[in-house]
């Protein structure tokens, strides 16, 4: 999409990078290329190898083949505490034995600045976050979210070429979690420094980031932006994991370069585009579409389009005030799919047993192998 | 019910107890007879204390020995409580297994079996072979102790001090040591306190320079001098429980200051 930042220099490349833990194959030969200045998030579900790709960058695990490049040299060899990166842990890892001001200017331990200059860092580090006037308290006193934000300082206090985030946010709770979404936004683009987020949660990795790379089992299965992410998975198992998508069985009838024909299952026939193939020229392959539920819409008595109808019964529903979330399954379907339908003055919450036209689109179609 | 059960809990506690309370009893009793009827107030036995040139060479020994085992238990027990907390390791409960053994085994046969050994390898006794045997028995102690300290320590701690500039080993001197002082302070006074009241391996393993228990031991031959190791003991027990106060203090501090919830110890 509008991604300014496309042809910023690598901060970070990784070559084919590979980790073993004995028998387990944590990493399967991730290459990537992280541009300066950009928020990344590595997203997946527990086990992907998301926190040993962050680890390895960090300079905690060694790797079992491949390489990385930080700033355009070679990490093999540079220990931890030698590389140019800083680290949020997930647990905060706050110096329970030190005050909030030690523990902030941990890291200026080893540089020469004169004492007055080190206490004027850490009070710049503590505005940054919002903790101005916090230096003398105890850190073991602080709350989750003011530990999350000495945490923040402290890394960020020596200006790091990057900024790994291991899962910052987990620990906090629904309301904070939302408000340090937007504050690490605003920091990030403020300092300019490139952040590694790593996440389990794909809204955080979709508010957060200009790109994502999404792993399963230890490799990267698509590396976009959040919105190609989104609108355009490379595979049924990425479409699954970000936001919901329902599928649909489906198969390719006729197909050129430029023109695809398909079947699927309660729509029809469409033509689509190549780039509704993220994952790749495989129409012989297709056997499925998937579509997102709010490029769906019912229509309600008496109410026309110019889109394509489908129809279908109203099974179950789920009311979420603003939204409501349809289950309707399309005739001709076994499974119901989910659209979703904006709470809008004059369309009234529809009832179980209701029969529905669907209108939909062509081009929000996605063919899957 | 609750009266039988506070009855008990008393009885128990008179048991337990009532001995150790009838040292100080006789220690300030001005009489060379252990037995009831008292016959007055005297501070004489304590003062004898400071003319027994012996005395003082067993408690000068006794002290070397305690101080010895005290550090080396705690470093050992350092060692093996963040090995125990940190790693996974092939056979880690098993060799944990074994470390902890000296806890149940009979003294005396540690004390038979390291006097074997030592006296087939042709090597002389002293204050070292009793220290030896001392580790051997304190090792398990400061381990507990120190297991304690070191499972409460977020691991990325070290990590974070590393990522921060600093290396592995000054990460360790900077961020987990200052943490697990109380328990390295709660090991050397608890080992201390071992070694200074340990008898059997003292005993066995002790060459012509006896220790504070084995002189006292030696000095029972003597019923005149019974209300003299009287007054000793009083001091013994004092100090122990002091030393044990201090230990679980410094313990219990330093679960607090970690944020982590008490979880045993010795008191």
């Amino acid at each position: 999409m509008k991604d300014t930042r496309a042809t910023a220099r690598p901060i970070i490349t990784l070559e084919a990078v590979e980790k073993y833990y004995g028998d387990y194959h944590a990493l399967r030969g991730i290459s990537a290329e992280i541009r300066q200045g950009e928020f990344f998030s590595l997203l997946g579900p527990s086990g992907c190898g998301k926190t040993t790709l962050l680890r390895t960058i960090a300079g905690f695990e060694d790797l079992s083949a491949g390489r990385l490049f930080i700033d355009g040299q070679d990490m093999a060899g540079v220990p931890a505490n030698k590389r140019p990166t800083n680290m949020v842990f997930q647990s905060y890892a706050i110096f329970p034995h030190l005050s909030v001001a030690e523990n902030v200017g941990f890291g200026l331990r080893r540089t020469r600045l004169s004492k007055t200059d080190k206490a004027a860092r850490v009070e710049a580090a503590l505005a940054m976050v919002g903790l101005s006037g916090y230096g003398g308290r105890a850190a073991h006193a602080l709350s989750g979210g003011q530990r999350q934000r000495v945490a923040l300082a402290r890394a960020l206090i020596l200006e790091p070429t990057v900024l790994l985030l291991d899962e910052p946010l987990s620990a906090l709770d629904k309301k904070m979690r939302d408000q340090m979404q937007g504050e690490l936004r605003r920091l990030q683009r403020q300092v300019g420094i490139t952040f590694i987020l790593v996440t389990h949660d794909q809204e955080e990795a979709l508010i957060m980031s200009d790109r994502i790379a999404v792993m399963f089992e230890g490799q990267i299965a698509q590396l976009d932006t959040p919105q190609m992410l989104y609108r355009r998975p490379v595979s049924r198992k990425v479409g699954e994991f970000i936001g919901v998508m329902n599928f649909l069985p489906a198969r390719a009838t006729v197909a050129d370069e430029t023109h695809i024909e398909v079947e699927a299952a309660g729509l029809g026939r469409a033509v689509i585009g190549p780039d509704q193939l993220p994952g790749g020229w495989h129409p012989g392959q297709t056997q499925s579409v998937g579509i997102r539920p709010e490029t769906m819409s019912i229509l309600y008595p008496g109410e026309t389009t110019d889109r394509r109808v489908a129809t279908g019964v109203v099974e179950d529903l789920s009311y979420y005030g603003d939204m409501t979330y349809y289950e309707v399954r399309l005739d001709g379907v076994e499974r119901p799919m989910t659209i979703s339908m904006k709470n809008l003055v004059g369309r009234p919450v529809l009832e179980r047993g209701t029969e529905a036209r669907v209108a939909w689109d062509a081009r929000s179609l996605v063919l899957f192998a | 019910m609750k009266r039988p059960l506070r009855v008990y809990a008393i009885l128990y506690l008179a048991f337990l107890y009532a001995p150790i309370a009838l040292l100080p009893v006789f220690a300030f009793n001005d009489g060379t007879v252990i037995a009831f009827p008292l016959r007055g107030f005297t501070w004489g036995w304590f003062e004898q204390l400071t003319e027994i040139p012996a005395l003082h060479a067993a408690v000068l020994n006794s002290l070397k020995i305690a101080v010895s085992t005290a550090i080396l238990a705690t470093c050992l027990g350092v060692l093996a409580a963040r090995a125990a907390t940190r790693f996974a390791f092939p056979g880690k409960k098993g060799v944990m297994g074994l470390i902890m053994l000296p806890l149940v085994l009979p003294e005396i046969i540690v004390a038979v079996s390291l006097l074997v050994v030592l006296l087939q390898l042709g090597l002389s006794l002293g204050a070292w072979t009793v220290i030896l045997g001392h580790v051997l028995i304190a090792t398990p102690f400061s381990i507990a102790i120190l297991n304690s300290a070191f499972q409460g320590l977020d691991l990325s701690l070290e990590e974070a001090a590393v990522d921060l500039g600093e290396t592995r080993l000054s990460s360790f001197r900077l961020v987990t040591l200052p943490l697990v002082m109380p328990g390295i302070i709660s090991s050397l006074l608890i080992a201390f306190t071992i070694s200074l009241d340990e008898f059997i391996i003292a005993f066995f393993l002790t060459g012509t320079e006896p220790t504070l228990p084995v002189y006292l031991w030696g000095q029972l031959r003597f019923p005149q001098r019974l209300p003299v190791i009287m007054a000793l003991g009083t001091l013994l027990v004092l100090a122990s429980v002091l030393l044990l106060a201090i230990a679980e203090y410094a313990r219990r501090r330093g679960a607090a200051r970690t944020g982590q919830k008490d979880a045993g110890g010795f008191l």
